[in-house]
């Protein structure tokens, strides 16, 4: 699906935290950035998403979001857990 | 009369007229359904998976909406896995591979792991694979899958410490060769969870069980159980299990899951346990007849697939390359090949993913 150049990270992380199969999946991603589920798969309109959700990007103009700060925004963008988030934001904590 | 350039089960490049494409097509899916007792493929899949054979490019692709994600047992890793082998000579590091696998060929997911793909040696380099995982996932936005292969086999003498069940076999000694299966099942099941709880602690995300019931039911007996210690131990980290073979061999024969026996699973019901088992993706494996033809090979597989998708409501990944998923046994894929072989897993087996 294209990966962080489209929304494919996304989806796949619907599929390994949710256990979705993929047009649910889809259709889960989609409805949480209030996009078509086409629209997940266009270059164009992904890049412009990821860069105002802050969710990462292979653009260097919105390399500012990358890693775990991208990921952190992906739990919560998604309502899901990611344990490398959990476990960063518990050591932030202290 | 149209000739359709393919390729058979060993690499080597074959051409087939319509009849002969279509004739392996039938053949393929109908030895499926025999052996898996499943439904075969309707006459308009048969169709559709005859065109794509057909279809004129070097390369193909799914339908616009019909795109997957891509899981993987490392292929992110294989710039940086090509120096041990002296395979690609790229001076490159895991952490940059997994990054270019991520930003620049777009992969949905990304494999770490040890160069000795086995849990086994991973529980020797633990540190090593710790310190790993922590660094690249706080580089990475894609999921992180920390995969290796379970290996039952490496358990037994002269690579492990249990004497090998062959030895009692052959001298009709039953009990022994099966409590030996068990004990290597379990040694299996104890390193496994070790690695699982240590990548735990540095924030591991997924987990893949790669090439499951490769020794036999023992193997997969082992390996379900573990999903279910590491569901237990290591609250919420997914697991994806891919399996070694279409079926189950039975070299133990009596081990059950469930109350399921395991020997002789095809992959519908190796999915269905897993589910049980609590594993959160799946992943099919479907072996390749290198003296068949692709279409034939592909054809099986997409059976088997399509079955497998509808058993269960976890997502279900084709493994797809080197002798499964419908692909010839060559170390290089054919992209001809790889490219059909996707674009019918997903567009008719129902595949969540590859």
């Amino acid at each position: 699906m294209g990966g962080v150049r489209t929304a494919g990270d996304l989806v796949a992380w619907m599929q390994f935290t949710r256990k979705m199969k993929i047009d649910t999946a889809k259709a889960y991603v989609a409805d949480r950035l209030n996009l078509k589920v086409s629209d997940l798969t266009d270059e164009t309109v992904m890049n412009q998403v990821r860069a105002e959700k802050g969710i990462g990007s292979v653009i260097p103009d919105h390399i500012e979001y990358t890693g775990i700060a991208a990921k952190t925004k992906v739990a919560r963008l998604l309502d899901i857990k990611i344990h490398s988030v959990d476990l960063y934001e518990q050591h932030l904590r202290g | 009369m149209k000739e359709i350039t393919t390729s058979r089960g060993d690499g080597v490049r074959i051409t087939l007229s319509e009849e002969e494409l279509r004739r392996d097509i039938v053949a393929g899916s109908e030895d499926a359904a025999r052996k898996g007792k499943i439904d075969p493929l309707s006459e308009a899949e048969i169709d559709y998976l005859a065109e794509i054979f057909m279809l004129p490019g070097r390369t193909v692709s799914v339908e616009p909406g019909r795109e997957v994600v891509v899981s993987d047992d490392g292929a992110a890793l294989m710039p940086s896995w090509g120096r041990p082998s002296a395979g690609h000579a790229i001076p490159i590091s895991d952490h940059q591979a997994i990054l270019m696998y991520e930003r620049v060929y777009g992969g949905d997911t990304a494999g770490l792991g040890f160069p000795d793909y086995s849990y086994k040696p991973v529980k020797s380099t633990i540190g090593y694979a710790r310190s790993h995982y922590k660094t690249i996932s706080m580089l990475t936005t894609v999921p992180l899958v920390y995969g290796s292969q379970p290996n039952m086999g490496m358990y037994y003498h002269p690579t492990g410490p249990v004497e090998s069940p062959s030895d009692y076999f052959s001298k009709y000694e039953f009990d022994k060769a099966w409590a030996l299966q068990e004990e290597a099942a379990e040694r299996m099941r104890g390193d496994v969870l070790d690695v699982a709880e240590n990548l735990y602690e540095v924030g591991c995300e997924a987990m893949n069980l790669d090439t499951s019931g490769s020794a036999g039911d023992a193997d997969f007996w082992g390996c379900l159980n573990v999903v279910e210690d590491i569901k237990e131990q290591c609250p919420g980290m997914p697991v994806e299990m891919g399996m070694a073979g279409e079926m189950i061999m039975g070299m133990h024969g009596k081990l059950t899951h469930g109350g399921e026996r395991l020997a002789g699973m095809y992959p519908h019901q190796q999915a269905v346990v897993a589910e049980k088992a609590g594993v959160d993706v799946f992943g099919v494996a479907v072996n390749s007849n290198t003296g068949k033809s692709t279409p034939y090979n592909l054809a099986r597989t997409v059976t088997f697939m399509k079955a497998t998708s509808d058993a269960v409501s976890i997502p279900v990944h084709a493994n797809s390359g080197m002798g499964v998923g419908g692909m010839p046994m060559t170390l290089l894929p054919p992209i001809t090949d790889s490219t059909r072989c996707a674009k019918a897993l997903v567009e008719i087996g129902k595949a969540d993913g590859l």
